[in-house]
């Protein structure tokens, strides 16, 4: 489905430093029964935002007001797990469109790009002092250049990563569909061949 | 392979794709939504397991989100001409298990599902991989999927494992040596004399598991073993096809002296019943071992995660889990439910009783597992020893359905995550394997599967 463009954003920033975080955890198999992409928002990182009686647990990054922006930063590891996309509606639902973390998933990081949200993979040192600078500063503004794949924020920034056909997709709003659908053809021809 | 061009990932043709209520509404409303068909139907099938009742199946489904999900999958399987394996029809059952039964997962496949599990198929020596929403909605208009070439990793598992020791033992002690990403990036094949004797069902156990420590796949080379599964059943090729097919199977092993990425070796005599302590796969260890401490962690960064998960769990560093009081003990899912696992838990239990207090949930893999149980007398065995036997589905594995552990409750379960609320919100799981969660029943608390083989057959 294709999603609004990306080319460059600045934004302040959110930070979950835990590692390891799995897509269980940012949506909860029990809301994973819609059958429509919207919506997922409001249950992001539901056990984490909430207790059992749905009071908003304070110390949860989500909950504290000092904490906003489109910038998710999170530690190592993020988005292990079960294959549901429902986990990159939730992030991008929410308001994100960039997750920092100086490692992904697979599952995720294909499931992101596939809905307009950018996985920028950073250093550790890096990823480090973005999570001290924003705890101590919240209002700290992190800037993702994607056409020029840096991220920087404060005092630091650095390069970043990204496959030149996904950078290619976000900036224009393709997605894999209108590239494979060119190929009919040749798909065609290799199906009868293989059958 | 459809097309490799520079500068863009391969296009990769889908032999068989298998799809499920819940990853695949959003996918048929893309189609819809831009006028395309599903490109093959022969080569997707579909059936419901996700958020299915265990109890009760020939009724309609209690709760209404989970009713409407799958009268969702019904309604687009009909509108598209897709196969469905509906609740009650003979051939239903957990995606990955119904397609090595029914014999539509064979050698040199190229497999995908919406399900980060699809690396179960891996053990017939096949590219399979669990894949998005937005993956299967291309897979379901094109058949192909886009995808760069993963980097190699080869496990070898030498020599033999002991007795009481299964093949989800040899998988968690893997992922407990490297960790919940120790194999991102990876497809893994897996090798050694301790692979090559195992069942398909064991195998299936393992490749299964690749997912828990980052590999998108994990495979076996077919053998004898793997033919002489796939003979007869009922979607696999027949009588001459089937040797013929059988002669080309043979081509695709990895050549002697290929070279990986990566190779790890570990002894299979080092293997005993394994077990987890925290909240992601990695955090395992040998059922007889303590919980490390912090301070004893590789790396200090780890450590609050790392404290934080041992406070989700109620436990203490450095302390042993044998003798841990379990309330609840789950033997399902595509990693542990098929038939054999079945069999296992049955010989150990025979003739025994649970511990009072200890609920045991059997949830088959398939409707076609569940037969075969009455068939053999396991569901007797099972009845007797107060295990509850149920209608094939998920589960507890993912608690999508009724079937969710209670918070704050411990339940040792052959599932494959261990994550926060997992199993329900709040819940705290061991994983292990079937014999260790059988043991546990009987006894009330994690045992030592090894204590009990004396009184197997």
């Amino acid at each position: 489905m294709s999603k609004d463009k990306f080319i460059k954003l600045v934004s302040t920033a959110v930070p979950i430093p835990n590692e390891n975080i799995d897509t269980d955890q940012i949506i909860p198999a029990r809301f994973l029964k819609a059958t429509t992409r919207e919506g997922f928002g409001e249950n992001l990182f539901r056990d984490w935002r909430y207790d059992s009686n749905n009071n908003p647990i304070k110390d949860f990054a989500l909950n504290n007001p000092s904490y906003s922006g489109k910038v998710l930063v999170a530690g190592k590891n993020f988005g292990c797990g079960s294959s549901r996309e429902h986990a990159a509606w939730a992030i991008y639902d929410y308001g994100f469109r960039v997750v920092v973390s100086s490692f992904f998933a697979d599952i995720f990081k294909n499931n992101a790009l596939n809905n307009a949200v950018l996985p920028v993979v950073v250093s550790d040192s890096f990823l480090k002092k973005l999570l001290e600078t924003i705890q101590s500063k919240p209002n700290t503004q992190v800037t993702v250049d994607l056409e020029n794949q840096k991220i920087s924020s404060d005092n630091q920034s650095e390069n970043f990563e990204i496959n030149p056909y996904k950078k290619e997709c976000l900036i224009n709003g393709y997605d894999d569909i209108d590239y494979l659908l060119n190929l009919n053809k040749e798909v065609r021809e290799f199906d009868l061949a293989h059958s | 392979m459809v097309k490799h061009a520079d500068g863009y990932p391969d296009a990769l043709f889908i032999d068989r794709h298998f799809i499920h209520e819940v990853t695949s509404p959003q996918a048929f409303a893309g189609l819809k939504k831009r006028g395309l068909q599903v490109f093959n139907t022969k080569r997707t099938t579909a059936t419901a397991d996700h958020n299915v009742p265990t109890k009760d199946q020939h009724l309609p489904i209690k709760e209404a989100l989970s009713r409407h999900q799958v009268e969702t999958l019904r309604k687009n399987c009909k509108d598209f001409g897709v196969e469905l394996y509906d609740l009650g029809h003979p051939f239903q059952g957990i995606v990955h298990i119904i397609g090595p039964e029914l014999g539509l997962t064979l050698p040199g496949m190229t497999i995908v599902c919406g399900d980060s599990h699809t690396s179960t198929h891996g053990a017939f020596g096949n590219i399979a991989f669990g894949i998005g929403t937005s993956e299967v909605e291309q897979v379901l208009a094109t058949q192909c999927i886009l995808q760069y070439k993963p980097k190699t990793m080869k496990i070898e598992i030498t020599g033999a494992i002991g007795k009481g020791v299964v093949s989800k033992d040899i998988i968690l002690y893997v992922i407990s040596k490297i960790s919940a990403s120790g194999a991102t990036g990876f497809f893994v094949e897996y090798a050694g004399d301790a692979i090559r004797n195992l069942s398909m069902e064991a195998r299936m156990t393992i490749c299964n598991m690749s997912i828990e420590m980052g590999a998108r796949g994990g495979l076996i080379a077919p053998d004898e073993i793997t033919f002489n599964y796939i003979k007869g059943r009922k979607f696999a090729p027949q009588g001459e096809a089937f040797y013929k097919a059988v002669t080309e199977w043979k081509t695709l092993a990895t050549d002697a002296g290929a070279t990986y990425d990566k190779v790890l070796s570990f002894d299979g005599a080092d293997i005993t019943p394994m077990i987890t302590y925290g909240t992601n796969p990695g955090m395992g260890m040998k059922i007889t071992d303590r919980i490390p401490t912090a301070e004893e962690l590789k790396e200090i960064s780890e450590q609050n995660s790392f404290k934080k998960s041992l406070e989700y769990m109620g436990l203490e560093q450095g302390t042993q889990l044998l003798g841990k009081s379990i309330d609840y003990v789950f033997i399902g899912s595509c990693t542990n439910a098929r038939i054999e696992d079945l069999r296992e838990v049955a010989s150990m239990v025979k003739g025994k009783k649970k511990a009072a207090g200890v609920e045991v949930w059997v949830v088959p893999g398939s409707k076609q597992v569940q037969e075969q149980a009455k068939k053999e007398g396991l569901d007797k065995i099972f009845e007797a020893a107060g295990f509850e036997l149920r209608d094939p589905g998920c589960s507890a594995c993912l608690g999508m359905n009724e079937d969710k552990i209670p918070a704050g409750k411990y339940c040792i379960s052959t599932s494959n995550r261990n994550f926060e609320g997992r199993q329900g919100p709040k819940s705290r799981t061991f994983l292990a394997s079937p014999l260790s969660a059988a043991a546990a029943a009987i006894t009330g608390k994690v045992t030592d599967a090894r204590d009990f083989i004396s009184y197997m057959k």
